[in-house]
C-alpha cells in the first residue's frame, strides 16, 4: 500500500502554547485509520493543521509524495483531501442540496449526480430532507450531512473530526457502518479523529493515541483495544 | 393572579424608569417672569400623563406578548406566502407606472427618487451584511466615491454622466476591494469598527483635500444626465428633448427620466442579487456568513469570496452615489455623514437581512415617513421613533424574516426565523 498522508515531526503552537510536540502520523491508500485521546489532547489540531489553520510551526506534510505543509487551505481541498470539521458545522439556514453544493464547490462539481446517488444510497435520510433547510434536521442527520457534504468532492482522503459527537448510540453504529461500508465498497481512505475510543478501534486498522499534544502509542486496532493501559485510560471508566 | 401581579410590576419598573428621564425633560420648564428673570416651573400634570402612558403601553405590550400563540408567526407568514407572490409584481408595476399617473405631482415622483436611490442602497449594502454576513458600517464610503468619481470627471474632463456611471461603479468596486483587504481576518464587532472608522476616513479626507474636492464647498454644476444626447432645458431649442419632439418644456419631464434611471438601476442591482445568489459565487458568500470555518473545511477560498462581496456591493454604492451627484448637482461632504451608512444599514435590518422585498418596504418606512409626516412638524420624529419601537416589538427580526431555499424541489419548507431562535431550527 502505498503512503498517501504523511505528518514528519509536526509542531503547532496556539500563541505560546504548543499544542502538538514532534507528532508524526502516516495515511496508507484504502486505510481507515483513528486518532484517539482525551479532551484537549490536540486531537482537532492536528486535523487543522493537515489542512494549513493553523500553520505548523516545524515539521513537513506530504499527501501523495507532495509537500503541502504551506499551502492555502483551499489549495489543500483541491488536491483531493475533503473534512467533515468537530461539531458539524453545517449551513443552518440553506437547504439540504445547497449544503451538498457548497461541498461539490471546490472541485466545480464534477462528478455531482455521481456522489449525490452515493451518498443517497449511504444515507436515505438525506434524500428525504433534499429540500429542507439544514437547520431542522436532527443532531444524527446534521452528521450525515457533514459527512455527506464532505464527500461531494470525491476526495481521496476523507478527514472526520469526533462524527459520534453527542449523538445516540444507535445513531453512531448508523455513522460508522456508513463510513466501514464507504471504505470498503469505494476505496475510501480515511483519518478519523474520536474520543468514543471504543467504537473508533473496532472500526480502524490502524490507530494512534494522542496525549499532550505527543503520540504515546501506535498499532492496529485490535492491538489497542487489547492494551490494558487503554482500556483503563479510555474504556472504562467513564467512557 | 401572579401573573398579572407580574405584568404590574413589570410596567411599574418601566414607568419608573420613564419618570426618571422625562422628568428633567417633562417634569420642569424655564421661562422668565415680567422682571426678565429666569423662573423655574413644574409640570406635573404633562409629566404624569406621559409616564401614565408608558405604563399603560407595556401593560397592553405584555399582555399581548402573553396571548400571541407561538405558532402566530409561523401562520402568519404563511398566510402571507402566497401573498407575497403577488406583493413584488404588484409594487413593480406601480413603481412603473407611478410617475405616468395623472394627477401625481412631481414632489411624489422626487420622494420616489429618493426611496428608490435608499432602496439602490439597500440593496447593494445587503450584498455585504445581509448575504455574506459582513456588517459594513461604513458603507456611505463608496456613495460618497461614487459621486465624488462623477463629478470630478465630469468638471475635469468634461464626462457626461453616462460615460461616468460605469466609471463610478468601477472605482467604488477598487476602493471597496482596497478597504476590504486590511478587514478580512475581522469579524462581527471589529469588523463594524473598522469599516466605520473607513467611512469617516473617506469622508474626511474629501473635505480636507481642498484643492481636489473644492473641500466643504463640495462640487457645483455637475452636469444632469442626457437622454442619447437630448438635454433637459426650460426652453425648447435644437439638442434639448423638448426641442426635438416638439414637446413642451416641463420640469416633470426631468424629475420623470431622473426616477426611472434610478427605477433602472435599482432594478438591476435586484436583478443581479437574484442571479448571483443562484450561482458558485452567491452560495459561497451565504455559506460564509452561516459558518466560516465550514467554508475553510470545504475548500472555499473565503479572502476572494470576502472582496468579491465588498467590491459588488461597493459597485452598487458607487452607481448610487454617482445617481445622486447627477440628481443634485452639488454634492459635498455633509451628504455622506455616518448617519447615511446608520440609515441604509437599519433599511436592511429592518428589512429583515437578506430579504429583498423586506428591504423596500424598510426604505419606504424609513425615508418615506419622515417625508410624508411632514405636516406634523415637531411630532415628526416623535412618531417616528415611536414606528421603529412598535415594529422591533412586533417583528423582531426584520419585516421578512424567513429565507426559502434559494433552490428546492417545489416543496420547501419557510421556516420562520422566530423558531431557529429558539433552537427549533
Amino acid at each position: 500500500m502505498t503512503t498517501l498522508l504523511a505528518l514528519e515531526n509536526i509542531s503547532t503552537f496556539y500563541g505560546p502554547v504548543q499544542a502538538l510536540r514532534d507528532v508524526s502520523l502516516e495515511v496508507k491508500a484504502g486505510e481507515i485509520v483513528t486518532l484517539i485521546g482525551a479532551n484537549g489532547a490536540g486531537k482537532s489540531t492536528l486535523m487543522m493543521t493537515i489542512f494549513g489553520t493553523p500553520r505548523a510551526k516545524s515539521g513537513r506534510i506530504t499527501y501523495q509524495g507532495r509537500d503541502i505543509t504551506a499551502l492555502a487551505p483551499f489549495e489543500i481541498a483541491r488536491l483531493g483531501l475533503a473534512q467533515s470539521p468537530e461539531g458539524r458545522r453545517i449551513f443552518p439556514r440553506m437547504s439540504v442540496e445547497e449544503n451538498l453544493l457548497m461541498g461539490a464547490q471546490v472541485v466545480k462539481y464534477a462528478n455531482y449526480d455521481k456522489q449525490l446517488a452515493l451518498v443517497f444510497e449511504l444515507f436515505p435520510r438525506i434524500e428525504e430532507r433534499f429540500a429542507q433547510r439544514a437547520g431542522t434536521l436532527s443532531g444524527g442527520e446534521q452528521q450525515m450531512l457533514a459527512i455527506a457534504r464532505a464527500l461531494m468532492s470525491k476526495p481521496k482522503l476523507l478527514l472526520l473530526d469526533e462524527p459520534s459527537l453527542g449523538l445516540a448510540p444507535l445513531v453512531i453504529k448508523q455513522i460508522f457502518g456508513a463510513i466501514r461500508q464507504l471504505n470498503r465498497e469505494t476505496g475510501l481512505t480515511v483519518l478519523l479523529v474520536e474520543q468514543n475510543a471504543n467504537q473508533a478501534l473496532r472500526l480502524a486498522h490502524r490507530a494512534y493515541v494522542l496525549v499532550n499534544g505527543v503520540i504515546t502509542m501506535q498499532g492496529s486496532g485490535p492491538e489497542l483495544l487489547a492494551k490494558p493501559e487503554i482500556r483503563a485510560a479510555y474504556l472504562e471508566g467513564g467512557h | 393572579m401572579s401573573r398579572a401581579l407580574d405584568i404590574l410590576k413589570d410596567a411599574g419598573s418601566v414607568a419608573f424608569f420613564a419618570l426618571l428621564i422625562f422628568a428633567p425633560f417633562l417634569g420642569v420648564q424655564l421661562g422668565d417672569n415680567n422682571a426678565g428673570n429666569l423662573t423655574l416651573g413644574a409640570r406635573p400634570a404633562l409629566l404624569a400623563g406621559a409616564v401614565a402612558l408608558v405604563f399603560g403601553a407595556r401593560v397592553l405590550m405584555r399582555l399581548w406578548q402573553d396571548h400571541r400563540p407561538t405558532t402566530q408567526a409561523a401562520k402568519l407568514s404563511a398566510r402571507l406566502k402566497p401573498a407575497g407572490r403577488f406583493i413584488a409584481p404588484a409594487l413593480l408595476v406601480f413603481a412603473l407606472i407611478m410617475p405616468l399617473l395623472p394627477g401625481v405631482p412631481a414632489q411624489y415622483i422626487d420622494l420616489g427618487v429618493l426611496i428608490l436611490t435608499y432602496i439602490m442602497l439597500g440593496w447593494g449594502l445587503n450584498i455585504v451584511v445581509g448575504l455574506a454576513g459582513l456588517l459594513d458600517l461604513g458603507y456611505v464610503a463608496f456613495y460618497a466615491v461614487g459621486a465624488y468619481s462623477f463629478a470630478l470627471l465630469a468638471q475635469d474632463f468634461n464626462l457626461s454622466f453616462w460615460e461616468c456611471l460605469p466609471l463610478a461603479g468601477l472605482l467604488a468596486a477598487c476602493w471597496g476591494m482596497f478597504l476590504g483587504f486590511p478587514v478580512l481576518r475581522l469579524r462581527g464587532d471589529y469588523l463594524a469598527i473598522v469599516t466605520l472608522a473607513f467611512g469617516e476616513i473617506i469622508r474626511l479626507v474629501i473635505t480636507n483635500w481642498v484643492s481636489l474636492t473644492g473641500g466643504p464647498n463640495g462640487i457645483t454644476d455637475i452636469p444632469n444626465p442626457s437622454l442619447f444626447g437630448l438635454r433637459f432645458a426650460m426652453f425648447p431649442g435644437p439638442g434639448t428633448v423638448a426641442g426635438v419632439f416638439h414637446i413642451t418644456p416641463h420640469p416633470w419631464q426631468r424629475i420623470a427620466f431622473l426616477y426611472y434611471i434610478i427605477l433602472g438601476l435599482a432594478l438591476i442591482t435586484n436583478w443581479v442579487t437574484l442571479r448571483l445568489r443562484k450561482q458558485p459565487l452567491g452560495r459561497a458568500w451565504e455559506a460564509l456568513r452561516e459558518d466560516e470555518i465550514a467554508c475553510r473545511a470545504l475548500g472555499i477560498n473565503v479572502r476572494n469570496t470576502k472582496l468579491t462581496a465588498f467590491a459588488i456591493g461597493a459597485m452598487f454604492g458607487g452607481f448610487a452615489g454617482c445617481f445622486f451627484a447627477t440628481r443634485d448637482g452639488f454634492i459635498s461632504p455633509d451628504s455622506f455623514t455616518f448617519m447615511e451608512s446608520a440609515t441604509v444599514l437599519a433599511i436592511v435590518v429592518l428589512g429583515g437581512a437578506g430579504s429583498q422585498l423586506g428591504i423596500v418596504l424598510a426604505a419606504c418606512v424609513m425615508i418615506g415617513v419622515p417625508q410624508m409626516l411632514q405636516s406634523l412638524a415637531i411630532y415628526r420624529m416623535l412618531i417616528f421613533g415611536i414606528a421603529l419601537v412598535v415594529i422591533m416589538i412586533v417583528r423582531p427580526r426584520g419585516f421578512i424574516s424567513e429565507r426559502r431555499p434559494t433552490i428546492s424541489l417545489g416543496k420547501a419548507q419557510a421556516i420562520s426565523a422566530d423558531l431557529i431562535s429558539q433552537g427549533k431550527g
